[in-house]
């Protein structure tokens, strides 16, 4: 039977180092046949938990968690998460140690549903997030997050095995499942994607970290729960861009005010946003005036703007202050939500 | 590559070793074309992936024996359980045995059936003791210590999901452990699982009671319950076990045939910001705050296990049963000091059997009522009777009609006579029957140890005076005990009592006369036996002073006060008696010295201070006559 099976990657890739390994591990093994026969799961499960973080934010009514897991890139406290509700709020990040910390929002990819968040601290355990994707499916992996919110207060992520069932792409079906992300993803055979698992870290047999967790995800058609992770190498040129800050033209606080009558506004766009009535209305446009740029832009109605220029647009009163910095006569870049679609918009003066 | 991800590599290959896989798909297989395998002879494998493997194998051959499937008779339910004596006594939990009430049906592994039968219950632990009857060399698990698990750690899981051991056959499932020492807040009012453990291994309703065991096939815990949520009631990666630790705890109360509660510290702590916990209120009346314990007094251990947080502190409390006395260290105004806390019950005795009858599962659910859907902490109860709707009805009955009688006789199954004769109903029991064995046991011992194994057997009737002479320092001690004449001369200094009334009050106000209730009600327990003691029962076991190793308690009402003997599991003899008069008063403590057989001294102590210490020349018993 096994032979039918492709030989797995990990042991294919390590045969010419087994055998040395092999002696010194069987000597051991004879020693304490009992005690060592089973080992624990390596890599140490604490190692990896030790890099995955907690993270509290918005919701908590109707069935929406508020709480997600997320993963230190960084020793200076950048955190990898899914882009979700969850973080409409500055969220709270509880780290392995108990430490707790208000979080800033650094950058979002919607279309990966990545975000990137930082905490201030230094000397921190992180992953490094390779280049390139170093697993095929086949292959054991750790699944650790913090799901249905198990571990409380200091109490380390939740630790789970599996195998990578499959590396492929998400059926990309409009409506088979709701998300914009169109990319690779790691099918997984372990029941992973729960309440508060997006964002949880997905290792290989070394600890390397190989993919994130995802959203919860349901397949329309046959009610079937999908369990999987998004591949590092589709969120690493991501990451990157957030962290060293490339993904917005200009930062933000070295672009000045403008006049009034010099930047863009709404109205010089042609944009009508929902009536701004909460503390942080989402930018969702209600109606798009003739011959303007939006109208161009074959913007609509319910379309909901995401980014501006790289910048994260959390609500109306953020993308009108983000306007009063760019000259009317430049052209702005945006990045918007239509259903299921994350679409890049070019407004053209 | 370090050795041990070599194994974990090991560990998976050999996992797929047993199991057919499916052919490669054409990608892969492509991918794969230089290092394609040929088919030539036998497989060899691997020799570390052979290790791995048959030690799996054995571990699971060890463990399985023990695994017991649980069946309501008549068709109503059933779950799991796991052996843990030679003599048949097994644990599960409370909700798999509330729906069967004293009598249940077991299988083995070996294809055997057995009659069951209600022994302990502990509602709020979630466990519950049953005894299967029929041979004392029942295969039986051997106990783990739960506190070396990690995360991380290999374990399977051995039971009966969706009831399919109909074969008696258990399933066996396998995975990690996900966490430890979690806490998951009551369900309801009762069932708190305080320090249990977190696996990925699957656990799906009918699972509930059953062994979950680490990879040498040692007990770990016992499966409890899982987080269902909107996925329906089937294993969604999470499944908690009640961890064998704390079952250890209880197995003496367990064994007692009561319905027993949890311990609580009689003060509530908050996690400090600053680090550490710290008493936000507390008790007057409670036996920490008699030995110390202050409010904003830092915990730093509760029964030798450091504590951090206030979650901490519930993790070892919820594993502590009601009534033990356990060793606690704290610091306050700059003190640190470890004293013996007596812990009080989490509830009264009526609000916990109130609790416990509305925490009894409802009737079986009318099958193809919508799910609720609610997130909701569940437990892995199996209903057969849902089952079987779903296998064999092949029309949806009537929501709204009452539900026909199960086609299996719906009346109460006889139970037959071998197992009604093991069971007692009494109030406050899960099967007083057991009580009655310890209580024999307790009463044999007592009556083949000094003194008592000094004295001629005399009718009962006779009434009996025990005069004890010894010194105490340079003073002379004089102690006599009969019927309705108490008397204790020290020295100078004589008391005397005529009235149980008056030794309370001794025991009450912390005087030297506090000796002669211990005396006096040992004398009539040997005289009359528990039965005709008073209200008299086995507590179960608990350590003495603090501490380990666990020694059996029987208590007798004495008066108005409670009478604790402590005696040592193994010689069965008594180290200890504690006399309660007020519950919010230290007890007199009678510690007994030994030399050989016998009895040399007697230290009567209040809390930590030792109020008198007699070494005893004499212990005489007289006769008298009639009153």
């Amino acid at each position: 039977m096994m032979s039918l099976r492709r030989p797995s990657p990990t042991l294919v890739s390590r045969l010419p180092r087994l055998p040395y390994l092999l002696a010194s591990l069987l000597t051991c093994l004879l020693i304490t046949a009992d005690a060592l026969a089973q080992p624990p799961v390596a890599p140490s499960a604490r190692d990896v938990q030790q890099r995955v973080v907690k993270i509290y934010g918005a919701g908590g009514i109707k069935g929406l968690e508020a709480y997600q897991s997320g993963f230190l890139v960084s020793p200076e406290g950048h955190i990898a998460t899914a882009w979700s509700y969850v973080l409409d709020v500055e969220p709270i990040v509880v780290l392995d140690d108990g430490r707790r910390f208000e979080s800033t929002i650094v950058g979002i990819e919607p279309a990966l549903e990545l975000a990137v968040l930082k905490v201030d601290a230094s000397d921190l355990p992180y992953f490094e997030v390779d280049r390139e994707l170093n697993a095929q499916w086949g292959d054991p992996i750790l699944a650790v997050s913090n799901l249905f919110n198990i571990a409380a207060g200091n109490e380390p992520a939740s630790v789970m095995q599996g195998t990578i069932a499959a590396v492929t792409n998400l059926d990309a079906r409009r409506g088979t499942f709701k998300t914009p992300y169109r990319g690779k993803v790691l099918i997984l055979d372990l029941i992973a994607n729960n309440p508060g698992a997006a964002g949880g870290a997905v290792v290989d047999g070394e600890g390397r970290l190989i993919g994130m967790l995802g959203k919860e995800l349901r397949d329309s058609g046959t009610g079937v729960w999908l369990n999987y992770a998004l591949p590092i190498d589709a969120l690493r040129t991501a990451l990157g861009d957030i962290i060293a800050g490339r993904t917005t033209t200009v930062p933000k606080e070295q672009n000045p005010v403008l006049r009034r009558d010099q930047s863009h506004n709404l109205t010089t766009l042609g944009l009508v946003l929902v009536p701004n009535v909460l503390e942080s209305t989402p930018a969702y446009i209600d109606a798009v005036a003739s011959d303007s740029p939006a109208a161009d832009a074959k913007l609509r109605p319910d379309d909901l703007i995401l980014l501006l220029e790289g910048q994260r647009v959390g609500d109306q009163q953020t993308l009108i202050d983000l306007l009063r910095r760019i000259d009317r006569r430049d052209a702005v870049s945006i990045t918007i939500q239509r259903g299921n679609e994350v679409l890049p918009i070019r407004l053209q003066p | 590559m370090p050795p041990a991800a070599a194994l974990f590599a090991a560990s998976w290959l050999a996992l797929f070793s047993i199991t057919p896989f499916c052919p490669a798909p054409l990608s892969h297989a492509q991918d794969a074309a230089p290092e394609t395998v040929s088919i030539a002879g036998p497989l060899e494998l691997d020799p570390l992936l052979q290790s791995v493997e048959q030690a799996r194998v054995a571990a699971i051959d060890r463990a399985r024996p023990s695994a017991v499937s649980v069946f309501v008779p008549g068709g109503g339910g059933g779950g799991s359980g796991v052996l843990i004596s030679p003599d048949g006594f097994a644990l599960t939990n409370f909700h798999v045995t509330s729906p069967a009430g004293t009598f249940m049906r077991c299988g083995l592994s070996d294809g055997r059936v057995y009659d069951a039968v209600l022994v302990g219950l502990d509602p709020v632990g979630d466990l519950a003791m049953i005894q299967l009857l029929g041979r004392d060399d029942f295969p039986y698990a051997t106990l783990a210590d739960s506190r070396q698990a990690r995360a991380g750690d290999w374990c399977m899981v051995i039971g009966n999901p969706f009831l399919l051991a109909t074969n008696l056959q258990p399933t066996v499932t396998w995975g990690i452990l996900s966490g430890v020492g979690r806490y998951q807040y009551p369900s309801g009012t009762l069932l708190e699982y305080a320090d249990c453990l977190q696996t990925d291994a699957s656990i799906n309703p009918g699972n509930s009671g059953g062994p979950i065991y680490n990879a040498q096939g040692e007990l770990l815990g016992i499966v409890g319950r899982c987080s269902f949520e909107k996925r329906g009631r089937v294993n969604v990666g999470v499944g908690y076990a009640i961890s064998i630790n704390q079952a250890k705890n209880f197995l003496g109360y367990l064994r007692s045939g009561r319905i027993v509660d949890h311990a609580t510290l009689g003060a509530t702590v908050t996690t400090d910001p600053d680090g550490g916990v710290v008493v936000s209120n507390i008790l007057e009346s409670s036996d920490a705050y008699r030995r110390g314990l202050r409010y904003n007094a830092q915990i730093l251990e509760i029964d030798g296990r450091p504590v951090m947080t206030a979650n901490d502190v519930q993790n070892v409390l919820g594993t502590l049963p009601s009534g033990w006395r356990v060793p606690v260290t704290f610091r306050y105004d700059g003190i640190t000091k470890r004293v013996p806390v007596r812990l009080m019950g989490v509830h009264r005795q009526d609000e916990l059997l109130a609790k416990m009858s509305s925490a009894l599962p409802p009737p079986p659910p009318v099958p193809d009522q919508p799910e609720d859907e609610k997130d909701a902490e569940e437990n892995a109860e199996e209903n057969q009777d849902d089952t079987e709707n779903d296998d064999e009805a092949p029309q949806p009955p009537d929501p709204k009609r009452p539900r026909p009688p199960s086609p299996h006789g719906g009346a109460k199954p006889a139970i037959p006579k071998s197992v009604s004769d093991l069971i007692i109903p009494r109030r406050g029991y899960a099967n007083y029957h057991f009580n009655q064995v310890q209580q024999d046991r307790f009463i044999d011992s007592l009556r083949n140890q000094f003194p008592a194994d000094q004295f001629p057997a005399d009718a009962e009737s006779n009434s009996t005076a025990w005069t004890i002479t010894g010194k105490t320092g340079e003073a002379e001690v004089k102690l006599s005990v009969a019927d309705d004449q108490f008397a204790i001369l020290v020295g100078e200094t004589a008391m005397q009592a005529t009235k149980r009334s008056e030794l309370y009050d001794a025991v009450d106000t912390d005087s030297i006369a506090g000796i002669l209730p211990a005396l006096d009600a040992w004398r009539t327990m040997l005289k009359l036996g528990p039965q005709k003691f008073g209200e008299a029962y086995y507590q179960g076991t608990m350590p003495l002073g603090g501490e380990r190793p666990l020694r059996d308690c029987m208590i007798g009402l004495y008066g108005d006060m409670e009478v604790r003997w402590l005696s040592h599991p193994e010689s069965g003899l008594v180290e200890c008696v504690e006399v309660f008069a007020d519950r919010d008063s230290d007890p007199a403590e009678l510690w007994i010295r030994r030399e050989g057989e016998s009895i040399s001294g007697l230290e009567l102590r209040y809390g930590t201070d030792v109020a008198l210490d007699v070494s005893i020349s004499d212990w005489k018993q007289t006769e008298t006559a009639q009153p």
